[in-house]
């Protein structure tokens, strides 16, 4: 089914937006759902890739407003090209239908519906210099039993003459978060078209204000 | 304002009464039994009322066959039908936790006497 599918073989709807924050509604059973707050769109179609041409299929979304003094010229001629204002961010969404689009096409929050399911992305919260057990859920030492000053340390971390290093990719302490994080199988609560705002249930990466994407589902097969 | 206010203002009750810790109220709450719904009475003091905006709730205590019951409702729920005031009470704390620590008659909470 799905599993077998990947995102160069199948229709896939994108947009960008900015997560505004989190808050709470009712639902028809009267049941409180916690939804993020997502500013969807308004995108600009700026490049389609097609099979022919550059080997896949793949749409280029532009999102948000830039100084005009900000654009480089390079960028400038490629939004020119597009027929649009340059725009701030810039993101490729790989699908098969993409030939169905047409440069300065604008995409807004209507592209998605409720009770589909996507995919978010963005970028993580920062948490500094982080230790062990908060960044990589190891467990620490015990409570106590003769544990001497070291309850959140990490133990060993290899052997002694042999190996006679510690292995590369060794899980320690050191700067956690501000990593690229995509959220799967989240339930779109509602859309509301009229001021370009999708409310997304649960929580999805990244701080208010920031850019996120948002996509179809990769694992729940092809979009209705 | 947050940016996030424009989406709860649909959600938000305009009906709560005015209502504080020592408070005593009748809580009208709908009650689901399989296709049927019908109200139930919550009747008892408010022991504190906490939050704002839409994630704002308060908690009722009641004596009931003997045994203490809180419950708490989000003041925007719309399981709520609607409040009722049924009486002020003068109290000089926000949060009434002490009530659980007491009963009978060292539990009763004064009426607030208005001024003319």
């Amino acid at each position: 089914m799905s599993s077998a599918s990947t995102s160069s073989d199948r229709k896939v709807k994108g947009l960008l937006g900015t997560k505004l924050g989190m808050t709470q509604l009712w639902d028809a059973n009267n049941r409180v759902v916690p939804v993020t707050v997502v500013q969807a769109g308004p995108c600009v179609v700026t490049q389609v890739r097609t099979p022919d041409v550059n080997g896949y299929g793949a749409v280029q979304l532009g999102f948000g407003a830039v100084k005009a003094k900000q654009v480089t010229k390079p960028a400038a001629g490629h939004f020119e090209k597009a027929g649009v204002t340059p725009r701030k961010h810039l993101v490729e969404i790989r699908t098969t239908d993409a030939t169905e689009f047409t440069l300065g096409q604008e995409l807004t929050a209507e592209v998605f519906a409720a009770d589909e399911v996507i995919d978010v992305t963005g970028v993580s919260k920062g948490k500094g210099t982080a230790g062990v057990m908060k960044r990589h859920g190891f467990h620490g030492l015990r409570a106590s039993h003769g544990v001497h000053r070291k309850h959140r340390s990490p133990g060993s971390i290899g052997g002694c003459a042999t190996p006679g290093r510690v292995f590369k990719g060794m899980r320690m302490a050191g700067r956690m978060g501000v990593e690229r994080v995509t959220v799967q199988n989240l339930t779109v609560h509602a859309v509301d078209a009229e001021r370009g705002l999708i409310l997304i249930k649960g929580a999805i990466p990244g701080v208010k204000g920031g850019l996120v994407v948002l996509r179809s589902a990769a694992k729940k097969g092809d979009p209705a | 304002m947050n940016p996030t206010d424009l989406v709860d203002r649909s959600s938000l009750r305009d009906d709560v009464p005015d209502f504080a810790a020592g408070d005593t109220l009748k809580v009208h709450v709908r009650v689901v039994e399989g296709t049927r719904e019908r109200v139930q009475i919550f009747q008892g003091a408010v022991v504190r009322r906490q939050g704002s905006g839409i994630r704002e709730t308060f908690s009722v205590r009641k004596i009931s066959f003997g045994v203490g019951v809180e419950r708490t409702f989000p003041v925007h729920s719309p399981v709520i039908q609607k409040i009722e005031v049924v009486t002020r009470g003068d109290v000089r704390r926000a949060k009434l936790y002490y009530l659980r620590e007491r009963s009978g008659k060292a539990a009763k909470i004064k009426e607030k006497r208005t001024v003319r």
